[in-house]
């Protein structure tokens, strides 16, 4: 089958992302789907340490210290954009302004509640930044992760194990394998690669689904 | 005439007591006022209980106050990153204590502090192990759990330009926490890279007024009297 690269999977994303969309994009493979988006149009990439109409990293040599995204990489503003601090920042988030949220994830549950900010581990130290503000906050939480753990194991469960990060947050899950919406019917198979059947796909995914697909299969 | 500005970190810190609610500006190292926490490891005050979204980068500045044993107790949203070494030690080691509040509570917490609120609800946190424990409610069918305000005693913020009034302005992501923190404290301590007369700041322009700041102290100044008695 035509397992989407990280960059096919981003790529797909970007897709769904609408010219004039307030977006916020997690920090990992979410921050690529940037690189996606069509030149020229007019994408309002939020980042929650302050930025609206973020732009992407600068030239060798002209980092500003001052000037970060969430995931303290050093990026530009755009013409148009414009700071904030923290209040306005996750009132932004909070408050349903944000259209699309993508965020990466460790497992979703069939629900669409969202597990990605700890592992359970109890020698692990906890960090959560914004990712559960995102999660209830942006109109459109999207996740984007790989379908299976390096080990092979659904990320796709009936219930997570993890901790949570929201609840009944996540609408749609864009995978290497396929794209999913969390719907009141349950899992909804949109999408699937070439060459993999909704059989198969079901057969390695820990929640039941449905096949919604338009069509039998992607290019 | 009410002259807010100091000439030296020093001095602008002198006073804060062991056991103190220190709020620290900075996301990472952007924001981060270093000179003044500087000044804090040199001034002594221990038992400290830090506010800040980060717990320290590298060696230097807040790292440096956790590395030389002053902090009690910190809450933040993201302790654990590639750089926090000097945090993860002294956590492991169960010499530090920690709570971990997500990046918007932490936020809201310091508006609720500095708008005189006596709690929020939030939907942040709902249903998950951060939220176990606390009250929560349903309001038009969302869900919301009770948080309360976080007041310092003092906040320890980085501005760009500043006047003898204590009015604010920022330097791009630099500003993150430092005008929710400013208002949540009673006694707000300024590091500025620029002291400018009264006037020069657009007053349209102004991001922290000047009511919220109690100290500032002009960074170079500092240098130039240090350069002046080498």
């Amino acid at each position: 089958m035509n397992r989407r690269s990280r960059e096919e999977l981003a790529a797909r994303v970007a897709l769904d992302i609408p010219e004039g969309a307030y977006v916020n994009l997690g920090i990992g493979l979410p921050t690529t789907v940037a690189n996606f988006l069509p030149a020229g149009g007019d994408y309002f990439l939020h980042s929650e340490n302050g930025l609206l109409g973020m732009g992407p990293a600068p030239a060798p040599g002209e980092e500003d210290p001052e000037l970060i995204n969430a995931g303290k990489q050093h990026v530009t503003l755009l013409p148009g954009g414009c700071y904030f601090h923290h209040g306005d920042s996750f009132a932004m988030i909070r408050g349903g302004h944000i259209d699309i949220c993508v965020l990466g994830a460790f497992q979703v549950a069939r629900n669409g509640d969202l597990a990605n900010w700890h592992l359970g581990d109890p020698d692990a130290i906890p960090a959560v930044g914004g990712a559960m503000d995102l999660a209830v906050g942006a109109r459109q939480v999207y996740v984007m992760m790989e379908h299976l753990t390096r080990t092979g194991e659904s990320k796709i469960v009936e219930r997570c194990t993890y901790p949570l990060t929201g609840i009944g947050c996540v609408k749609r899950i864009y995978t290497d394998l396929a794209v999913i919406d969390v719907t009141a019917r349950g899992l909804e198979v949109r999408e699937t690669v070439a060459g993999l059947t909704f059989e198969h796909l079901q057969s390695i995914t820990a929640a039941p689904l449905i096949d919604g697909r338009q069509r039998s299969a992607l290019a | 005439m009410i002259d807010k500005s100091i000439n030296n970190v020093a001095e602008a810190v002198r006073d804060i007591p062991d056991g103190a609610v220190v709020l620290v500006g900075g996301f990472g190292t952007a924001g981060m006022p270093v000179e003044l926490v500087d000044a804090l490891i040199d001034q002594g005050a221990r038992e400290l209980t830090i506010v800040s979204n980060n717990a320290g980068n590298g060696e230097q500045g807040l790292a440096a106050l956790i590395k030389a044993r002053r902090v009690r107790r910190i809450l933040c949203s993201f302790p654990r990153q590639a750089d926090s070494h000097v945090f993860d030690e002294l956590y492991r080691a169960g010499s530090i204590e920690l709570e971990v509040v997500p990046q918007g509570n932490l936020a809201c917490r310091l508006e609720a502090a500095g708008a005189g609120l006596g709690a929020i609800f939030t939907p942040t946190a709902y249903g998950t192990q951060l939220a176990e424990g606390k009250e929560t409610r349903t309001i038009d069918g969302k869900h919301y759990v009770l948080e309360y305000p976080i007041h310092g005693d003092v906040a320890l913020i980085k501005a760009h330009r500043g006047d003898r009034w204590g009015n604010l302005v920022y330097n791009k992501s630099a500003r993150n926490f430092g005008p929710i923190m400013a208002r949540a404290a009673r006694c707000t301590i300024a590091q500025v890279n620029e002291l400018v007369p009264l006037g020069a700041l657009d007053p349209e322009a102004v991001v922290t007024p000047g009511i919220f700041v109690q100290r500032i102290v002009n960074l170079a100044a500092g240098q130039a009297l240090a350069e002046g008695l080498a």
